[in-house]
């Protein structure tokens, strides 16, 4: 009885972890996934209705805005984000005496929450409360910063927002990758007369690529899953000019309790998803079998 | 040379500071309104010195400041999240740590599928477990539960602390595990008494991560819970944003958000490092 219980017990302690990890995440995504091809509204229906949730998710107008907002602020904040956070790993790559509580400083906004972040921009960016009233107060009674009230302009608070959370984690992953770039290298194009423009262009630089690279895909799924932030700072507002994929998801699902279309829309969110990671995957794989054929 | 050197250095730190500066402005700024009053508050902007020590909105963010018709301050709500916090992080942590070991270190059937499952679980978005999470929780009769955001976190957090571990366990060497082997030690044993005494410090980092993304977590806790089950990220939403017929009370509500993002906050503070080893371990892999 007990060397059956010693031959069987490590096969549950091993499997039943990973069993539950596997039905949630491929048993879920299977049944999301389903849902979306069924009629199913406000109750779950399991009969085939084909892509009709689909076509209706894609004919509304404001899966057609997310997805443009999406555009627009990976682009903003992936891009300022990554070459900010470049900069800064440089900078302070440079011998700096404070290095420890710059990096402190630069990271405690991943700590926070985004429900928490999101509320104290939207008070800062509020025209009547936050910048616009105290550079006024200041004298300058002309000061005009109202974004975040102004359907053209709100979405880029929040690009300005993700940027804050997002430049310290981009920072501390090239700083990482800088700190691994063999200090001969250095030594070696300072014999050659290289000034520090030369060697950071043409040895650091290329040297960053695969760091670069790793930011870049992390940063850009953020963006796809964005959802706590902009639900903070405007809700999707003014009208529907803030709103992104994850929270035309939830409209669906919650607000207007259409499960079909709820989950058409989840099953989008992750095709977009999977348009950056499988690209990447394929390029780590790439690398990884480059790398074992040079020894 | 040497005053372009110099004139470089003060740049440099120029931006570092400046950089800094910008990066501090938001905390700077609801730590001081959590000591203004609302009269100064709505004299000025939400940017401002405190002319006194208004204390008295901790007082009332913590004890009876209303939210959603409930006047009782944010107390009962970072019970909540604390109810849920401590026994989602624990219990996922130790099962990551499980079948982290198994899959490093514990060659079995299947193991590479096991892993690549965890890796895909790791970017699965939340929207996607929704309505499963949703109808699973109608079965079981947990909806608006404490208990619901404990299952959920411990299950989704399987997969960040398997690969937490994982990516630890296999710099162990293969060789002790096999040398264990040899002399009869079985898969408890080769656990206990060579995996475990090597994983304080990545327990740690997975630790505080999950502490991390569990508190902070928002989707989950205003999808599932609603009223007095609400964890304090949840209910900080209704603080954050007033309704438009309300007196705004910014002052009272910094103190709250603070009060919110303090845990978190002290955690990454206090365990900075092992905070840092997580994110470009977790990240770069």
């Amino acid at each position: 009885m007990r060397a059956r219980l010693g031959r069987y017990l490590p096969l549950v302690i091993i499997w039943l972890p990973l069993l539950i990890n596997a039905a949630h995440v491929v048993g879920f995504t299977a049944w999301t996934t389903w849902l979306s091809f069924t009629p199913s509204d406000l109750l779950p229906e399991y009969s085939w209705a084909g892509v009709r949730s689909y076509r209706a998710v894609l004919r509304t107008p404001s899966t057609e805005i997310a997805y443009i907002n999406l555009l627009l602020y990976s682009v903003g904040f992936v891009g300022v984000s990554t070459v900010a956070g470049f900069v800064l790993a440089v900078l302070i790559d440079q011998r700096i005496r404070i290095e420890n509580l710059l990096r402190t400083i630069y990271l405690y906004p991943l700590a926070v929450s985004f429900v928490v972040t999101g509320a104290v921009w939207s008070w800062l960016f509020n025209p009547g409360l936050g910048i616009e009233k105290f550079v006024r107060g200041l004298g300058w009674s002309s000061f005009h910063f109202d974004w975040i009230a102004n359907r053209d302009y709100a979405l880029w608070t929040i690009v300005i927002a993700a940027i804050w959370r997002g430049v310290g984690f981009a920072m501390a992953l090239f700083l990482a990758g800088l700190r691994s770039i063999d200090p001969d290298l250095h030594k070696a194009a300072q014999i050659d007369g290289a000034g520090p423009w030369r060697y950071y262009l043409r040895i650091v630089l290329p040297g960053m690529a695969p760091v670069a690279i790793s930011v870049l895909v992390i940063q850009l799924q953020y963006a796809i899953k964005t959802f706590d932030l902009v639900r903070a700072m405007t809700g999707g507002g003014p009208g529907i000019s803030t709103t992104l994929p994850a929270l035309v998801v939830y409209d669906f699902m919650f607000q207007r309790a259409q499960l079909g279309r709820g989950t058409a829309s989840a099953v989008l969110l992750l095709l977009s998803l999977l348009v950056v990671l499988v690209p990447y995957y394929a390029y780590a794989h790439w690398r990884a079998r480059k790398d074992k054929a040079h020894g | 040379m040497a005053s372009t050197l110099r004139a470089s250095r003060w740049l440099i730190y120029a931006v570092l500071i400046g950089t800094a500066l910008f990066m501090l402005m938001p905390l700077l700024v609801v730590v001081l309104n959590s000591f203004r009053t609302a009269v100064e508050i709505g004299r000025s902007s939400v940017i401002g010195w405190p002319t006194g020590f208004a204390w008295e909105n901790y007082i009332s963010a913590w004890g009876h400041y209303c939210i959603a018709q409930r006047c009782e301050g944010i107390k009962p709500y970072m019970w909540n999240s604390f109810a849920l916090v401590i026994p989602a992080t624990i219990i996922s942590t130790l099962l990551g740590a499980i079948a982290g070991y198994s899959i490093s270190l514990w060659r079995f059937r299947g193991d590479t599928t096991m892993y690549a499952i965890v890796v895909m679980g790791v970017f699965l978005p939340e929207q996607m477990k929704l309505i499963p999470w949703a109808l699973v929780l109608r079965e079981l009769g947990l909806n608006d539960t404490i208990t619901a955001l404990v299952l959920i976190h411990t299950v989704q957090g399987i997969s960040f602390t398997t690969l937490f571990c994982r990516n630890y366990y296999v710099g162990i060497p293969q060789d002790l595990i096999k040398a264990a082997k040899v002399d009869g030690a079985g898969y408890f044993r080769i656990f206990w008494r060579i995996v475990m005494p090597l994983s304080p410090p990545i327990l740690i980092v997975t630790v505080i991560w999950q502490f991390t993304g569990i508190w902070n977590d928002f989707l989950m806790g205003v999808t599932f819970t609603a009223g007095s089950q609400q964890p304090v990220t949840a209910a900080l939403i209704a603080i954050a944003t007033t309704a438009p017929t309300d007196v705004p009370q910014y002052g009272v509500q910094s103190a709250a958000v603070l009060l919110a993002a303090l845990p978190t906050l002290l955690v990454y503070f206090l365990g900075g490092r092992y905070f840092l080893r997580g994110l470009t371990a977790g990240a770069v892999k």
